[in-house]
């Protein structure tokens, strides 16, 4: 981890930060699609980061966003399990010859395939967990649903977006 | 003894990982209780700063609306005057009329809001500086908007009426049926009457108010109307449901109310309690 690397990252935490709470927030459609663009934060790190860090920056991303949503800990528990479950998941989904080093998993490096495998497990667990938390003592199941899968395809398009526009190819062919 | 050291140290991950999730499971918790402590949320500083700065900003598109609704309120408390001011002889003038003043309203600017959660809360851009307090009701030319659950110095933090830990007392208007209005976290527009007894008729687009029973908010605030009543499952309650008056989605300026004989309502209410049968 380079000097460069951290301070581009940093940068790249807050932007994503500062899209999801001022923007993104007030962008509910039909009432039950949410973007959750952070995740993708988390989810283009670099695979070489441990679990530790991973997690860490989880917490403070999701507490960060929670103070804005006034959703307390919920924000903060889903992305602590995305940072938890993510590093194993890349380990199942290497690719043959390995990943190369200084290679983040990110759209562009990896291909469409591979990222959609390695993407929608995880923001799925993240947004089961958040909305799982949201109806903690009620039946709402059925909206539950709606609102799960309705978020996941407004955040994973979103995310597509993001990864295919803003980020550059870094894979030395 | 090393073994379990290092036995430990192979699992830091895994710990790591339970650490934080009891800790945000913590914090949920806390947060979610009806009262409690409100430092760690939107109503804090820095949080509520930086959503009044973005709040100057969008509150724009907003104006030509706010100021419409103002503008009838104004009306609809001009009105009111009207009719309240001529009292020239003065043995129509009550006799208690000092203790008559209960309430004492404020007015604030909503600075956050969600309506898509199932636990939605408000911020507003008033705190224990402008004397806001716990437990105070909030609403809007429209109807009832929700309750005061914590405040900072310069902010306060009010749990919506769209949020399924949230009971109001109501009744309805004309036929004075008390009951409790709580949202089914369904539709941003609807929520339900609870409580009321089978045997008594109600009929679609009856006007529900406040009761002004939980002395939190005074008598007769709009809260919706009866939308369709049918006979609840397994209960002795009717499944009613209401179409809230206010709508949650164009929330811009608010009034708050706070009744001075709260406390004294209170401590009756737990004399009562404690004394029991």
């Amino acid at each position: 981890m380079t000097t460069g690397k951290i301070v581009k990252y940093s940068l790249s935490f807050i932007l994503y930060f500062l899209i999801q709470v001022f923007i993104l927030k007030d962008l509910v459609l039909f009432g039950y699609a949410f973007c959750f663009l952070y995740v993708f934060f988390l989810l283009s790190l670099p695979h070489e980061l441990p679990t530790i860090p991973l997690m860490l920056i989880g917490f403070f991303m999701g507490l960060f966003i929670d103070l804005f949503y006034d959703s307390l800990g919920m924000h903060t528990a889903s992305a602590v399990l995305l940072g938890f479950l993510r590093n194993p998941w890349i380990q199942v989904n290497t690719p043959t010859g390995g990943y190369d080093d200084n290679v983040p998993p990110t759209l562009l490096n990896m291909g469409m395939g591979w990222f959609v495998f390695y993407s929608i497990p995880l923001i799925l667990i993240h947004h089961l967990l958040f909305f799982y938390i949201d109806i903690l003592g009620t039946d709402l199941y059925l909206p539950l649903v709606i609102r799960v899968s309705a978020s996941m395809a407004f955040t994973f398009v979103l995310g597509i977006i993001v990864q295919a526009v803003f980020y550059k190819k870094e894979r030395v062919l | 003894m090393q073994q379990i050291f290092l036995f430990l140290y192979r699992l830091r991950a895994l710990l790591l990982f339970l650490a934080l999730e009891l800790l945000a499971v913590g914090i949920i918790f806390t947060h979610n209780s009806p009262q409690g402590a409100v430092f760690f949320n939107s109503s804090n500083k820095l949080v509520g700063n930086l959503l009044s700065v973005k709040n100057n900003f969008v509150s724009y598109f907003s104006l030509y609306t706010a100021n419409q609704a103002l503008a009838e309120k104004n009306a609809e408390l001009l009105n009111k005057l009207d009719r309240v001011s001529p009292v020239l002889d003065s043995a129509n003038l009550s006799i208690d009329s000092v203790l008559a003043k209960n309430f004492e309203f404020w007015s604030a600017r909503v600075i956050n809001n969600s309506i898509h959660l199932n636990q939605n809360y408000i911020t507003l851009n008033k705190g224990t500086k402008d004397g806001i307090e716990e437990g105070m009701g909030v609403f809007n030319e429209l109807g009832v908007v929700g309750r005061v659950k914590g405040t900072s110095n310069n902010f306060s933090s009010v749990i919506s009426l769209l949020n399924t830990n949230l009971l109001i007392s109501s009744k309805i208007k004309e036929t004075e049926v008390f009951g409790s209005i709580k949202w089914d976290g369904l539709k941003s527009n609807e929520a339900k009457l609870l409580y009321v007894p089978r045997h008594v008729q109600i009929e679609p687009g009856q006007e529900i108010v406040t009761s002004g029973y939980n002395a939190v908010f005074p008598e007769g605030i709009m809260i919706g109307k009866v939308k369709s009543v049918n006979p609840g499952s397994e209960t002795n309650y009717l499944d009613i449901s209401v179409s809230l008056s206010v709508d949650f989605s164009k929330l811009n300026f608010i009034y708050l109310v706070k009744n001075d004989s709260r406390e004294e309502l209170d401590s009756l209410g737990i004399e009562m309690e404690t004394a029991g049968p």
